[in-house]
C-alpha cells in the first residue's frame, strides 16, 4: 500500500476551506497541521474538535472544501483507504475478539494474517507493554490496557497520521501520564503526524509541540505549545484555561 | 458516495425484491384471473358473498368484545395484586396461546366442549337434552377468546405497569379507594391502550382461518378466508375466489390503516411485565372479586390446553408414531419449517442491515423511500393474509401445470414472510446496538462484506438470530393456511394431516397429533424466549 511506503514519515494534514454542518451548527475549518509533529487540539465542548478529526478520518463528509493529507486530496476516499489511524475515547476494540485478533485486524480486515503479520502483532504488543496478554478478551483488561491494544493496532497499521480523540479522558491522572509518554515514545520512533484532542492543558503541555485552539466551530488560534502555555497565548485561549480554573475554585468553595 | 455501494444495502434491496415478487405474483394471479373472467368475478358479488362479509365482520366484532372487555378487568385484577403465589405462572400460561398452533387449540376446545367432549355430559344434563356441540359461531367465539383474552390481558397489564410508583403512593396517601383509583389512575392508561389492543384483536379475528375452518362447521359460519379456500379447493370457482380475495384485502387494508393511525403494536407480543413494588391496600371484598376473575380467566385459558394433553395422551401414540403418513408429514413439516425459518431470518437480517446502513449514510434529513421500505415495509406484509397470497399463486399457476407440485415452495416462502414482523423485532435492536459500537471501527479498519458479517456481526447476532429462527419455525410448523390450499396426498404437513384425520372423524389420531404439534411448537417458543432473555450486550 502507498501509505506503508510513506510509513515512518509523518504527512502534513491540511483542511482547505472545509465547511460542514451538523444539526444546524455551521463549522468552518481552514488550517494546516505540520508533518511529524504532535498538535494538541483544544477548545470548549461543542467547538468542533471531534468533528475536525472525523472530517480528516473520513467519518464525516465536508459540504465544501478539500481535505489534504500529504498533499493529496483524500475527500473521495473511504475511511479505511486514508493514510490515517484513529483512536476513540471508547469502543476501540471488538468485545468478542481476543487482544491479538483486535490488533491483527489492523493488518487484514478479514483477519487473514501472514507470518510477517503475526510477528508484527507480537512486536507491537510487546512495545505497548501487553506481552503475555495476547489471548485475553477486552473485558479481561483494564481501561488503560484496552487503549494500549488500540495503540498496538496503530503500530501495526503504520499510517503516517494518527488521530487521537480524547482516548485517555476516562483514565486516572497517573495512568494518563503513562499513556501520554507511550504516545510520545511511539511518535519519537515513527515520526507520524499526531493530532490529539484533549480537554486537559497539562496533557497538551506534556507532549504537544503545537496547539490549535477551536472556538465556535472554527479555528480561533494556532501556535506553538510554548507560546500558548507561557502566557503569551491568544486571549480566547487564556480565557478558556482561566475560566475553567476559576470555575473549579467556585465549585470547591461550595462544597 | 462510498456508502452507496454498501453490500448491506444491496442485500436489503434483494430481500425487498423477493418479498415484492411473492406478493406481486399473487396479485398478478388475481388480476389475470379477474381480467380473464371479468363478468364472472363481477357476478360473484352476490347475496352469498354479502352474507360472508357480514359474518366475517360480525364474528370479529363479537370476538373482540368478548376478548377485550374481560381482559381489561382481568389485567386490572392482576395489577392490583403484584405479588401472589402463582402469578408468574399465570402470566406464562397466558403467553402459551401465542405459541400454540390454531388447529391445536381448536382440537383442545372440541375435546372440552364438543359433542363428545369432556363437558358434554354435564351440558346435556344442564340443558335437559343432547349437547349439540360447539360448532358454529359459538365455537369460533370461544376459540378467538381463548387466543385473544390472554393477549389482551398481557397488553393491558403492560400498559398498567407504566403507571409510576409515585402515583400509587400518592393515591394511597390520599386514601383513594378502588373505585376512584380505577377512574382516576387506571382507566386513563387502559383507555389509551384500548384502541390499539382492540384493533389488533379485531385484525387477528377477521384474518383468522384455521379456527373458522375447523370450528365453523358449515356454510352458515363462513368467513372470507374460508370462503376463498372453499372456492378454490371444493367449488373450483376462481371468479368467486378473486372476488372474495379482493374483499379480504380491502377489509384488512382498512383495518391496518386504522391500526396504524391508532399507533398499535401490530405484532402483538407483549413483554412479560415485571411487577414493580407498590403501596397498595386492597379491600377484602375487592380481593375476592379479583380472585374470582383471575381464576375464571385461568380456567378458561387452561381448560383447552389441559384437554389437548389428556386427549392426546388418550390416543394410541405408539401406533401413530409408527405410521408412515405421520412420519412422512413430520419430516415434511420439519424440513419446510426449517427452510421457512431460515429464509425468514435471512430476509429480516438483510432488511435490518440495509435499514441501518441507509440511516447511517443519511445522518440528517428525511428518510428515502428505500429506507421506509426496509423500515416499515415488512409490516405491510400483514395486510395480505397468507391465504390471499396462496390463492393468488394458485390462480396464477393453475394454467402452468401441476399446482400442487409447488406446495413446498409456497409453504416455505409464505410462512417465512409471515414470521418476518416477529423476526425483525428480535434482530433489529441487537444489530443496531452492535452497529452503534462497531460502525466507525469497521469503517476505519476497512472491515466490510463477508469479513464483517462473519468476524464482527455474527458473534453479537447469534442469539437474536436463534430467537427469531425458533419463533419463525414454530409459526411455520403450526400453520394451516397455505398448506390447506396446496396440500395433497403427496405433500402433507402435520397440520394438514391433522385436518384430514379430523375430517375423517379419526378424532383420537387428531388428538395425538395435536399434542405432538403443540409440544414441539411450545418447546420452540420457550427456546426462543430463553435465548432472547439471555441476550446481554457486553463490552
Amino acid at each position: 500500500m502507498t501509505d506503508r511506503a510513506i510509513g515512518g514519515k509523518g504527512a502534513p494534514v491540511q483542511l482547505d476551506k472545509v465547511s460542514f454542518s451538523y444539526d444546524e451548527t455551521p463549522l468552518a475549518f481552514d488550517v494546516a497541521f505540520a508533518a511529524a509533529r504532535i498538535t494538541a487540539i483544544m477548545g470548549p465542548s461543542g467547538s468542533g474538535k471531534s468533528t475536525l478529526l472525523n472530517l480528516i478520518a473520513g467519518f464525516e463528509t465536508p459540504r465544501a472544501g478539500r481535505v489534504l493529507i500529504g498533499g493529496a486530496d483524500v475527500g473521495g476516499e473511504p475511511p479505511a483507504a486514508r493514510p490515517v489511524s484513529m483512536v476513540f475515547q471508547e469502543n476501540n476494540l471488538f468485545a468478542h475478539l481476543r487482544v491479538e485478533q483486535n490488533v491483527g485486524l489492523g493488518r487484514s480486515p478479514s483477519l487473514h494474517l501472514t507470518k510477517t503479520d503475526h510477528s508484527a502483532v507480537a512486536e507491537a504488543l510487546k512495545r505497548t507493554g501487553l506481552a503475555g496478554k495476547e489471548k485475553r478478551l477486552p473485558r479481561e483488561l483494564s481501561g488503560g490496557e484496552r487503549q494500549r491494544v488500540a495503540l498496538a493496532r496503530v503500530l501495526v497499521r503504520d499510517r503516517p497520521v494518527l488521530l487521537l480523540d480524547e482516548p485517555f479522558a476516562s483514565l486516572g491522572p497517573a495512568l494518563r501520564d503513562d499513556m501520554l509518554d507511550l504516545v510520545s515514545g511511539l511518535h519519537a520512533e515513527r515520526g507520524m503526524t499526531v493530532l490529539f484532542v484533549t480537554h486537559q492543558p497539562e496533557d497538551a503541555r506534556r507532549i504537544a509541540q503545537n496547539v490549535v485552539f477551536l472556538d465556535n466551530g472554527t479555528v480561533a488560534a494556532t501556535g506553538t505549545a510554548d507560546d500558548f502555555f507561557t502566557g503569551s497565548g491568544p486571549p480566547a485561549f487564556r480565557r478558556y484555561i482561566g475560566a475553567s480554573a476559576l470555575s473549579r475554585d467556585v465549585a470547591r468553595k461550595r462544597t | 458516495m462510498q456508502r452507496a455501494s454498501d453490500p448491506r444495502i444491496t442485500a436489503g434491496i434483494a430481500a425487498l425484491a423477493a418479498i415484492t415478487l411473492l406478493i406481486g405474483g399473487a396479485f398478478a394471479g388475481m388480476l389475470i384471473e379477474g381480467a380473464h373472467d371479468f363478468s364472472g368475478a363481477w357476478a360473484a358479488f352476490d347475496p352469498y358473498l354479502l352474507r360472508v362479509v357480514r359474518f366475517t365482520l360480525w364474528q370479529a366484532v363479537l370476538s373482540t368484545l368478548l376478548s377485550v372487555v374481560p381482559a381489561l378487568f382481568v389485567a386490572r385484577a392482576l395489577s392490583r395484586h403484584p405479588r401472589f403465589f402463582g402469578r408468574a405462572f399465570i402470566l406464562q400460561l397466558f403467553a402459551v396461546p401465542l405459541a400454540l398452533p390454531a388447529i391445536v387449540a381448536a382440537l383442545g376446545i372440541l375435546a372440552l366442549y364438543g359433542r363428545a367432549g369432556y363437558f358434554s355430559g354435564l351440558f346435556s344434563i344442564a340443558g335437559g337434552q343432547g349437547w349439540p356441540g360447539i360448532y358454529g359461531l359459538s365455537g369460533i367465539l370461544v376459540a378467538h377468546v381463548f387466543f385473544n383474552l390472554p393477549l389482551g390481558v398481557r397488553l393491558f397489564l403492560e400498559a398498567l405497569q407504566t403507571i409510576q410508583a409515585d402515583q400509587w403512593r400518592l393515591a394511597s396517601q390520599l386514601g383513594m379507594g378502588a373505585r376512584p383509583a380505577f377512574r382516576l389512575i387506571e382507566w386513563p392508561v387502559l383507555r389509551a391502550a384500548l384502541p390499539g389492543v382492540a384493533g389488533l384483536v379485531f385484525m387477528l379475528c377477521i384474518t383468522s382461518f384455521t379456527i373458522v375452518l375447523t370450528l365453523g362447521g358449515g356454510p352458515a359460519a363462513t368467513t372470507l378466508e374460508v370462503g376463498i379456500y372453499q372456492a378454490l379447493r371444493f367449488d373450483f370457482d376462481p371468479a368467486r375466489a378473486v372476488a372474495l380475495t379482493l374483499l379480504q384485502i380491502a377489509l384488512t387494508f382498512v383495518v391496518v390503516l386504522a391500526l396504524m393511525r391508532l399507533g398499535a403494536n401490530v405484532v402483538g407480543d407483549a413483554n412479560l411485565p415485571v411487577a414493580p413494588r407498590r403501596h397498595l391496600r386492597v379491600s377484602g371484598s375487592e380481593a375476592t372479586l379479583n380472585a374470582v376473575l383471575i381464576v375464571l380467566a385461568l380456567l378458561f385459558v387452561a381448560g383447552p390446553m389441559a384437554a389437548t394433553v389428556t386427549a392426546g395422551l388418550g390416543a394410541d401414540l405408539g401406533r401413530l408414531a409408527g405410521e408412515t403418513a405421520v412420519r412422512q408429514a413430520t419430516l415434511t413439516s420439519a424440513a419446510l419449517a426449517f427452510l421457512s425459518a431460515l429464509l425468514s431470518v435471512m430476509l429480516s437480517l438483510a432488511l435490518t442491515m440495509a435499514r441501518r446502513a441507509l440511516a447511517l449514510s443519511r445522518r440528517t434529513g428525511p428518510k428515502t423511500l428505500l429506507e421506509h421500505a426496509t423500515d416499515t415495509g415488512a409490516g405491510f406484509v400483514l395486510v395480505v393474509p397468507p391465504i390471499v397470497i396462496g390463492a393468488g399463486w394458485f390462480l396464477l399457476l393453475r394454467h402452468a401445470g401441476d399446482v400442487f407440485a409447488i406446495a413446498p415452495v409456497m409453504v416455505a416462502t409464505v410462512n417465512a414472510i409471515m414470521a418476518m414482523p416477529f423476526a425483525l423485532r428480535a434482530v433489529r435492536s441487537a444489530y443496531d446496538a452492535a452497529s452503534e459500537r462497531h460502525e466507525r471501527l469497521c469503517a476505519q479498519l476497512g472491515i466490510s462484506g463477508w469479513a464483517r458479517l462473519w468476524l464482527i456481526d455474527w458473534p453479537s447476532l447469534r442469539r437474536p438470530l436463534a430467537t427469531a429462527f425458533a419463533f419463525a419455525m414454530a409459526l411455520s410448523l403450526g400453520d394451516l393456511g397455505v398448506i390447506a390450499l396446496f396440500g395433497s396426498d403427496s405433500v402433507q404437513t402435520l397440520p394438514y394431516l391433522l385436518l384430514a384425520r379430523m375430517g375423517s372423524y379419526r378424532t383420537q389420531d387428531a388428538a395425538g397429533l395435536a399434542l405432538l404439534l403443540g409440544v414441539v411448537c411450545l418447546a420452540l417458543v420457550l427456546a426462543a424466549d430463553r435465548l432472547g432473555r439471555g441476550m446481554v450486550v457486553r463490552d
